[in-house]
């Protein structure tokens, strides 16, 4: 076999031909990665066409690029942002000094930690997502769900490369691990327990996109501060994709309450599930289940390891340069509703420790928003319905609330009160029972299931008929 | 005066399975197994949660139970498997907030207890029959592996995320403190640069590395996991023979009446009496020997249960020893007397040695308890002065309390009757840390005196005691009192720390062994580490864990 064409098969802005210790670790890895896809990968259409977007360069016109592809020729790519040769460090306790460009030895082991983390999470939810394919309400979602599940693939690429070029032999080995879990597996399961989570229906996706996709988001801004310049323009760069997935989340959520809306309007007792939809409180139990799941992502309320991140300049807060005018967060403290004996009191925590809680303060805010949203399309068809979501508290598996039992306004109550209530606010056996018989596939252009209303535009300027998937 | 800490209620050492917290112990015929699982709430002192199957002295206080009551009560136990009841996590070690928080002498008392303890793991191996399976079925971190490593094998569960590690150096500035480092190269042989590559790297190795390095003997998938574990199981059952018959007997709670008078604490039990001075800083422990003969058989012994003299004494003085350590610190000299009849303490060795020959469990376990026991006493860190007077017994195993002190003054009275007495039990029953009896480290120089001594068993009075080299002093009746007042006064007032140095370098001469270097070596670097800045000081290692700023080193090296 010859040398790989390196800058075709593999597009780049990282000097991938000039780079032969890199070039020696993808030649190992490539290959591994795509039998992982071939076996773990959407189910069913490794050989059909889908109109994808490409990212060929990092600049602006490069990074949209579309045409067909068949997945598995998917060229993925390694791309960072563009380097600012001055960049100096902004926050924690090596603020001023010039940004890093190779690991330095102290924090070694805590940013390989934080970049397989994160890493971790991108072929899980390929995995998770791999049968729906098979159930898609229409091409336009089938479409999407692939180049969702495209880009996770190149943001495990972007991991991979960091680990590949700045962490040795160790690196190396992690790299492969990423390849070697699986999600859900007894095994050899993924790191965090939302990503073990089955997403097996288009209900459960769209949450999924709209809640994980958006801890994702926060993550991947949070280390787009951190000093080391690499995995700073990595993360970058990584959010211009991210961003188009969590509008796949909040518009299919959006257009299945829509529908909902619309269909409970039509059916004379108001029902949506009587008219083959899926009825508002389903879709809140929904929302209740995956939103608190994904709140744990964020880690401990107050936590070491998330202050040794933000004191060691590797982690900032949501927009720590352009939203903070102060930038050490030492004797500085926030408030946290702690339980004391059945009660809820404030406690102080030193702002360091409480980094996850700042950073999840700025995801609840944003997800309040699109609930926002969706409650207006509800009002706008005259539905008295408002959907809501349920208090951090609710239904935590991690962290300070994990111990006891809230309601979804995150007020304390016993045990057997929440086991009484439990079917009443998480998505039930049943419901997904039902969800599941809805999901027939729907893949005629231009057509679309019943439970879902169409989009207001299609992708890239195309119709929403566009074939975006040719299954000839 | 010295600065009073809070006032803390004192330490007891009682519990039962019934009553864990934290602990989950089954016995299933031959096989026991330990499941850790700590209440996060349940700690001994407020202020800190066990998370992540931390522990704290509480948690060591019931494992401390749970392997005594093996012994004891399911002497039939042939495998003991150490596990986990919580998801994804083995043990996360010693609380670090609990230890930052702890005053300097309660953190070495606490590793010292649970150093014991981690020993009695290997003491059962070694003498019991009873093999020790530590089954790591998630995160395994510092005092967690130092669990494991006491353990005669170790599996790591292969997860792709599931670790063995020594994190202390690298995340706390401070060693691992039961035992890891030693254990590591001396004990599982880990190769010296592989060691240091281990202990360096706070997030430990999977099993793949773990496995090449020999941190561990094994892996398997969660699936596979009970399965094969069970087969470790039952290889180690029939390496030791197969499943036992013996009937255990009940271990009821030591019974201890606590008098405080002014200054003066008294804590009697049937058998021994420790009396705590506050104003002299003294403590006085006195043994009382048998009043009754042993039984006639090994049967008796057995339907005596754990109120044979033999054993209650010992159990009392072992609760007496851990008042002493961990409620009254200040107590820098200890008086070591005895009460009885030496004929009848001689009778009792006799009696257990000949039913441990025999087979008999129990004599088997009541000796060794008593060793440890004895083995309790060396690592006091206390002075230690043997009063031998009339009336005492020091004979037998009681007399191995007088080589255990570091000093032994006996009344030469020609009025009255006063003998040491050995036996053969002094000659090999009970082993100190370095495996030698004491008699041996006494006379590291004149073996020879050993053997002759082998012949010597009748009582012997305070001048040929001294003569034999069996005691220190041997003043007469006129120089007594005065004498010993001095000895004393003189030495409650030397530097507490210079002393307790000085006693442990000279009690344990002779070739270091894996329990010397834990018990000396690691434990004196780490009490070293415990005091610098740069471990507690304002900006040391330990107190900075948990805190948003990072720690400063003073980065001179002595």
């Amino acid at each position: 076999m010859g040398a790989i064409d390196y800058q075709s098969r593999i597009p780049n802005n990282v000097h991938l031909s000039d780079d032969r210790r890199l070039q020696r670790a993808l030649e190992r890895w490539q290959p591994n990665y795509l039998s992982w896809w071939q076996e773990m990968g959407p189910d069913g259409f490794q050989t059909k066409d889908i109109y994808l977007r490409t990212a060929i360069s990092a600049d602006r016109q490069g990074w949209a690029h579309f045409d067909y592809v068949k997945m598995p020729d998917y060229r993925w790519g390694i791309f960072l942002a563009e380097p600012d040769p001055d960049r100096e460090i902004h926050f924690g306790d090596h603020m001023g000094k010039p940004a890093w460009q190779t690991v330095p030895g102290e924090f070694r082991n805590v940013l390989r930690r934080i970049i397989v983390t994160q890493g971790d999470t991108e072929p899980a939810s390929v995995e998770q997502q791999r049968q729906l394919g098979n159930t898609a309400p229409s091409l336009y979602d089938l479409r999407n769900l692939f180049q969702v599940n495209v880009e996770e693939g190149r943001h495990l690429w972007a991991m991979v490369y960091l680990l590949h070029s700045y962490f040795g032999r160790e690196g190396r080995d992690e790299a492969e691990e990423l390849l070697a879990r699986r999600s859900g597996d007894e095994d050899k399961p993924r790191i965090l327990d939302a990503f073990n989570q089955p997403c097996n229906d288009w209900l459960s996706f769209f949450c999924f996109t709209m809640f994980a996709d958006r801890d994702g988001k926060y993550q991947l801004a949070a280390l787009a501060e951190s000093a080391f310049d690499p995995l700073a323009r990595t993360c970058k760069f990584m959010l211009t994709e991210e961003a188009h997935h969590l509008f796949v989340g909040d518009t299919g959520l959006e257009r299945i309450i829509r529908r909902s809306a619309e269909l409970a309007q039509l059916d004379p007792n108001g029902d949506a599930r009587a008219q083959g939809g899926i009825d508002l409180p389903t879709i809140q139990r929904f929302i209740n289940f995956w939103f608190s799941y994904c709140l744990d992502l964020f880690g401990s309320e107050v936590s070491t390891n998330a202050a040794d991140y933000f004191g060691q300049s590797l982690k900032g807060r949501f927009g720590e340069a352009k939203r903070y005018s102060e930038h050490t967060a030492l004797g500085q403290s926030k408030t946290f509703k702690v339980l004391k004996d059945g009660r809820l009191v404030d406690e102080d925590v030193p702002l360091r420790n409480a980094m996850n809680e700042v950073l999840r303060d700025d995801y609840i805010d944003e997800c309040g928003n699109a609930v926002r949203r969706w409650n207006k399309a509800i009002a706008k068809l005259g539905l008295d319905f408002e959907l809501s979501l349920p208090s951090r508290r609710f239904h935590r598996r991690q962290g300070l609330y994990a111990d006891a039992h809230f309601d979804p306004a995150g007020n304390p109550i016993s045990e057997a009160e929440f086991e009484a209530n439990r079917d009443t606010w998480l998505k039930t056996e049943s419901d997904m029972e039902f969800v599941r018989t809805l999901m027939q596939p729907c893949h005629e252009p231009g057509k679309i299931a019943n439970w879902i209303a169409p989009p207001r535009k299609g992708i890239n300027g195309q119709p929403f008929e566009f074939e975006y998937v040719r299954f000839a | 005066m010295a600065a009073n800490a809070a006032p803390q209620p004192p330490v007891r050492f009682d519990t039962h399975p019934d009553h864990y917290k934290h602990w989950n112990l089954t016995v299933d015929g031959a096989v026991a197994r330990l499941n850790l699982e700590v209440d996060l709430h349940g700690g001994l002192r407020p202020g800190y949660e066990l998370k992540l199957n931390s522990y704290d002295l509480g948690v060591d206080i019931e494992l401390a139970d749970a392997v005594r009551r093996l012994r004891f009560e399911h002497p039939a136990v042939r495998v003991v498997v150490v596990s986990s009841s919580l998801p994804r996590v083995f043990c996360a070690g010693a609380n670090i907030r609990m230890l930052a928080s702890s005053a300097h002498g309660f953190k070495v008392n606490f590793c010292k207890f649970t150093n014991e303890t981690r020993c009695e793991f290997e003491d059962m191996s070694a003498h019991s029959n009873t093999h020790f399976i530590a089954a790591v079925n998630g995160a395994c971190a510092g005092g967690g592996y130092e669990l494991a490593l006491a353990c005669d094998e170790i599996y790591l569960i292969d997860d792709g995320s599931s670790t063995v590690s020594l994190p202390e150096v690298p995340l706390l500035g401070v060693l691992p403190g039961t035992g890891g480092l030693t254990r590591v190269v001396d004990k599982r042989k880990v190769r010296r640069d592989h060691a240091d590559l281990f202990c360096t790297k706070a997030e430990g190795f999977r099993l793949r590395d773990a496995l090449r390095m020999n941190l561990v003997d094994g892996g398997f998938p969660r699936s596979k996991w009970d399965e094969r574990i069970g087969a470790k199981v039952d290889t180690a059952l029939h390496a030791r023979g197969g499943a036992g018959s013996e009937q255990g007997i009940a271990l009821t709670p030591v019974s201890r009446t606590v008098t405080v008078e002014g200054a003066v604490t008294t804590v009697d039990y049937p058998s021994v009496s420790l009396r705590i001075d506050g104003d002299q800083r003294l403590a006085e422990i006195t043994v009382k020997g048998p009043t009754e003969a042993p039984p006639a058989d090994a049967a008796a012994l057995h339907a005596l249960g754990c109120e044979s003299w033999a054993l209650r004494a010992f159990r009392e003085l072992d609760d007496a020893l851990l008042e002493l350590r961990f409620n009254h610190p200040t107590e820098g000299l200890v008086l070591l007397r005895t009460e009885g009849d030496p004929a009848l303490v001689t009778a009792w060795d006799d009696a257990l040695s000949g039913w441990r020959e025999g087979g008999d469990w129990l004599a088997r376990e009541i000796q060794l308890h008593q060793g440890r026991t004895l083995r309790r006493l060396d690592n006091m860190a206390r002075s230690m002065f043997a009063l031998i007077e009339p009336g005492s017994c020091f004979a037998g195993v009681l007399y191995e309390v007088a080589l255990s002190a570091d000093r032994s003054y006996m009344l030469d009275d020609p009025d009255q009757d006063n003998f040491v007495q050995l036996h053969a039990v002094n000659f090999g029953a009970f082993p100190t840390h370095n495996k030698r009896t004491r008699l041996d480290i006494r006379f590291l120089g004149a073996p020879e005196t050993v053997t002759q001594l082998r012949s010597q068993l009748e009582p012997v009075d305070a001048a040929e005691a001294q003569d034999l080299g069996l005691v220190t002093l041997s003043p007469d009746d006129l120089d007594w009192e005065d004498e010993v007042r001095i000895e004393i006064e003189e030495r409650v007032s030397l530097s507490p720390d210079g002393l307790t140095g000085m006693e442990q370098n000279l009690r344990f001469a002779g070739a270091e062994t894996c329990e010397t270097k834990i018990f000396g070596r690691l434990t004196a670097w780490q009490n070293w580490i415990f005091q610098r800045p740069n471990a507690v000081g304002e900006r040391g290692a330990l107190v900075m864990y948990g805190h948003p700023e990072k720690p400063v080193f003073d980065w001179k090296r002595t």
